[in-house]
Order: C-alpha cells, then structure tokens, then sequence
C-alpha cells in the first residue's frame, strides 16, 4: 500500500453522505437512466431525510427521479425524459406533479442535456447544437423569469445566434450545467476510489466531472491494484469521487449489469401503487420510511427475489427471467 | 423519445379489437402488420437508431430477412449489439449484450448525425401533424398541461440528425392532428424546404406506420398522404381516422405479412410475446 490516499476518509453509509453533501434546495444530478443503475439507496436516504426543494438536472430518468418527485423532495426539474420503459412510458408521480403544476419543468432533449453536463465538465459556459431547432424545446421556456432569478439560473433558457463560422445558419446557445452533487451507482470502485462503470455510462461521467460533489454508491469495493491492472476499463479516478457508499444491490428495483437485472415484480407493484396518492403514500411507509436503512430495505425485498434477478456473467442479465 | 409506448385512451381511435372481430377473421394481429410494415421500409446496411415497442420489432424484423447488413444502435450509447432477448427500455442491459461497444449518450449521437452514414432513427409520438413533427411532451398549454408525456428523451435528437425517421403511432383523430400542442421533435416543419431552410442538414421523417397503414410524405410539399392500407381496412377508414385532410389517391392496398415473416416474428423475435401482446 502506496500513501496515494485511502478511502477512508470517504467510505461512509448513505445516511452520513447525505447528511454532508445533499442540502435542501441544492442542484442534483441523477445517474443512470430509466430503468438501469438509478442511485436508489441514495435516493431513498434522501427520502427519509425529508430534503425538500431539490432542482434535478436529467437527460432520461426513471425510478430515481419518480421517488424524489412522489416523495415532495423536488421542487423542479430540467429533463429530457420521464419514463421507465415499459413499465411506465410516462413516470406515473412525475406526470401526476406536473399535471397538478407541483413542480415547474422544463424541457430539452438527451443530446442537449448530455452537451450541458459536458460543458461543465470542460468548464466552458455554454455549448452550441442545432438538435431541436424550430421546436418548441427552443421556443419555450419552462421556468419563469422569478424562478430564474430566485434559484441563480441563467437568465435565458438558452439563445438563438447566427452561426459566426457559417452565413445563414442558426444554431442553439445551451448553457452548462455545474450541479451542486451528482449521485451515481457504480459496479466497482477501488479502495483509492478508482470508479469503474461496466456496461453503458449514459452521461455519468459528464455529470460527475461537472458536479461540484460525487457521491458514488458502488455493488463492491475491491483492491486498487484490481482496477489497475486493467485501467481501460475505469471511469473515473478517486481524487473526482467527495463520497463512497457500499451498498449492494443499491440499485435495485433497476438493472445494474453483471450484477443483476431490473426488479419486474417490483417496478409492476411501483406502476400500481404509482397511480394512486393514498397507496403511493403507504409505498414510501413501507418501503422507505419504514425501513431504517438501505439493509432493512434489501430484507424486505427478500433473498428469493434478489436471486430471481440475479445476472448470469457472460450475459450480464438473467437470462430467460419472466418479464411479463 | 423512442420508449414512448403511452396507451392513452383516445375515443376517436378505431377499436383496437380489430385482430379478433372473428367477422373478419385475420391470421394476424395489427401489431404483427405495423412491424412487419415498418420492417420493409429498412434498406439493407441502413444504421438503425432503435426503440422499444414495435420499433424494436420492425427492426429485428429487417435484419432477419432482408436487411441482413442493417446495425442496431441505442441512444444509451449501446453500439451494434446482439440482441438475445427484447429490450424492455433502451437501457435494459440485454441491449449491451456482445454490442462492439458499449458507451455513452454523447457517443451515440455522434453516430446519429455522422455525415458518412446513412442513419434511421424509429420514433413513437402522442401526435403528428400533416409534415410529420411529433409531440412527446404534453397536452394542453406547455406551463398548465392536461396531460403530460415523458418529453422528448433522444427524439428530438434524432429527428434533427439522422437521415431520415419512422415514426410508429396508433392512428387516431386525436393523435393525427391539425395542431400539435406542443412541438417536440422536427419533421418537415411547415412543409416545402421549411426543413432545410430550418438549419437542418438532412433527414425528415420518411413514413408514419400505424395501425391502418403507412403514410408518406409528397417529395415536394412533404405533407402527409397514405401510401399504403392495409387488407383489413381501407382509404376511408384512414380519411374518417385522421384529423386532417389526407391524400388517399396514391393509396395502394398493403401486401399482408408473408408466413416467412410471421413464423420470424413470432417465434424467433418475441416468442414470449412481450411486445406482440
């Protein structure tokens, strides 16, 4: 063991990570993506920590994003997509708040979402793009000049300018995006703190490097030397990582590759009780309120279950799991 | 965005029992035809921006039979992968399966708008006007919506980008309709050369396949006309469906699926028939 610095000053659960760097009102970007790697176990201590006016930045999101908004955490959301494939086209708490004007939206799309945690990344304050021009994307903006102003948020939702390299052609000014903390769920993660994702990385390490703390949930903790011997393969260096949280399966009821697949039984009980308040209400009791943590919760989903989707390592999914 | 599978219930849409009106019994559902339909109009070695739903089907479809060079991608970075089982979401982790590569969004619409490839991108909608430009965001006014969608995901990405969308919809006045309550993703916008002028390089939607059949769009005034109905149904039934006048005077009676790609459809690509219902 080299002194390039341990974890242990950033090992901690998801209730002290929470308590340190998610405040009520801050910016949060979620990792994942509809149905795959949504930080739950962070999401859910969140829950229980009754944060309150929390502003999410999202390109897709599904289960994390429906908890934070049907548990009243948020106040309002920059998104490109709500939805959990087909076990909800249309996040079922996320439509519900919007409908009842609960919480202000506003809309862009993957690429544009994906460009602005990028120009964060890079430090530069705004990125050009010529998605979603002539649309209403671009023509209307979803937060009022008084909520811009409130919650310093750039004064436009984005401009319009002739291209300077080009004669004759438009492009879109979006500004970047440095969110106050980005939770993200990770496979693997060293004990220097070395991230690695496998599968697909969406736009986590975007949002990672463009958010100003990053907490990182992982299914294990393995010797750095690990990770180094094949480097290729990681995401995203300790030094970048504020927080890390052990939590297996803390993905759950979302997929997180090589490890295990979506919870179909859980995700169909979610839609259901989605639909209405008071059984969504008795959801949270039961599931997040009434557990203590991530642990209890894991229990309750019960190991015959947790074996159900269990991921086959050559496929990193559980192959022949019935989906209906 | 391409997950968009929304069933919501729109009365002015044909009944959905057609496949068991046992009056006029079909050897096949309407699902079957829109996959199949959607499936014909991919041109061997096209590079597939993929969906969920029907989309995924279509292209499977494709691959399987006459487009044996067509690549699957996905907008989660998922980058020509071997589809063992049907993705229930672009995020599922079946879609990472032996792909070459598995990356991220930024990637993956690099290859949407890449100039050297031909791109076709399968896009659902809650509604579609006469040139093609979709809503996926809401209905009713934008800051006080009756009712909200997921909002565009990569759709709108896609429709900028790729050289061309097929877009997938249950046919319905309510969906197909004069004016979109809110414009999500650009098809041929106001008509003509709005498109281009527009700023967009390339692309527009190349067909809408519904549930009756598959509409074109004129090569000069890109509005929308039925291109093709299918057995069970005819051009009035599509007219009397769709909330704007249609062209029904190029209308040709669609070829109904072949066993070939039935026995394919059901028994290969989705035995379980997760997406077929």
């Amino acid at each position: 063991m080299d002194d390039r610095g341990t974890l242990a000053d950033k090992l901690m659960s998801p209730a002290e990570a929470v308590s340190r760097f998610v405040k009520d009102g801050c910016q949060l970007a979620l990792g994942g993506f509809t149905i795959n790697r949504n930080p739950m176990a962070l999401v859910y201590e969140i829950v229980r920590a009754r944060r309150r006016g929390l502003h999410l930045v999202c390109h897709s999101n599904g289960q994390a994003l429906d908890v934070l908004i049907g548990a009243g955490c948020v106040a309002r959301v920059e998104i490109a997509y709500g939805g959990n494939g087909r076990f909800a086209p249309t996040c079922i708490r996320f439509r519900t708040a919007v409908e009842r004007g609960e919480i202000e939206v506003e809309d862009y799309s993957n690429n544009q979402m994906s460009l602005r945690f990028l120009a964060g990344a890079l430090g530069v304050p705004f990125i050009p793009t010529t998605c979603g021009l002539a649309t209403d994307i671009v023509r209307l903006s979803g937060f009022s000049s008084q909520t811009r102003a409130a919650h310093k948020l750039p004064a436009e939702k984005l401009i319009l300018m002739d291209d300077p390299f080009d004669d004759g052609r438009q492009v879109a000014l979006l500004p970047a995006l440095t969110p106050d903390v980005c939770l993200l769920h990770a496979q693997t993660v060293g004990d220097r703190g070395t991230v690695r994702i496998k599968g697909l990385t969406f736009a986590d390490i975007e949002q990672a490097k463009a958010a100003t703390s990053v907490i990182v949930s992982c299914e294990e903790i393995v010797p750095e030397e690990e990770l180094r011997r094949d480097p290729d393969q990681n995401c995203l260096p300790g030094f970048l990582v504020d927080a890390v949280v052990l939590a297996p399966h803390g993905a759950h009821p979302t997929a997180c590759r090589s490890f295990y697949d979506y919870d179909v039984k859980h995700l169909n009980l979610y839609k259901a009780v989605a639909k209405d308040d008071e059984q969504f209400r008795r959801y949270l009791d039961e599931w997040v309120y009434g557990c203590a943590d991530f642990e209890q919760y894991l229990l309750k989903v019960g190991a015959a279950a947790l074996q159900t989707i269990k991921a086959d390592p050559v496929s990193g999914y559980a192959p022949g799991m019935d989906r209906t | 965005m391409t997950e968009h599978t929304d069933a919501r219930k729109d009365a002015d849409a044909p009944a959905r029992a057609r496949a068991t009106d046992t009056s006029r019994p079909l050897a096949y559902t309407n699902r079957e035809m829109m996959a199949i339909s959607a499936g014909r109009l991919i041109r061997d070695g096209d590079i597939l921006f993929a969906g969920t739903g029907v989309a995924m089907l279509a292209a499977a479809v494709a691959k399987r039979i006459h487009a044996p060079r067509a690549v699957l991608f996905f907008e989660t970075g998922a980058i020509d992968p071997e589809l063992e089982e049907l993705p229930l979401a672009v995020s599922d982790p079946r879609v990472m399966n032996r792909a070459a590569l598995n990356s991220g969004l930024i990637e993956a619409f690099s290859i949407v708008g890449h100039r050297k490839l031909h791109t076709v991108a399968f896009l659902g909608a809650a509604q579609i006007d006469r040139f093609g430009n979709l809503n996926s965001t809401c209905i009713g006014d934008y800051h006080h919506p009756t009712v909200r969608f997921s909002g565009s995901g990569g759709a709108a990405d896609a429709a900028s980008l790729a050289s061309g969308f097929i877009v997938f919809m249950q046919h319905g006045k309510r969906k197909f309709v004069e004016k979109l309550d809110y414009l999500t993703s650009p098809g041929w916008l106001s008509g003509g050369n709005a498109r281009e002028k527009a700023g967009f390089a390339r692309g527009g939607p190349i067909a809408a396949v519904t549930d009756l059949g598959v509409m074109k769009f004129d090569a000069v005034t890109h509005e929308m006309y039925v291109a093709e109905y299918y057995p069970s149904v005819t051009p009035e039934e599509i007219v009397a469906y769709t909330g704007f006048p249609i062209d029904v005077s190029r209308a040709v009676e669609a070829l109904p699926p072949t066993p070939e790609e039935l026995a394919i459809l059901r028994e290969e690509i989705d035995p379980q028939r997760l997406i077929l219902g």
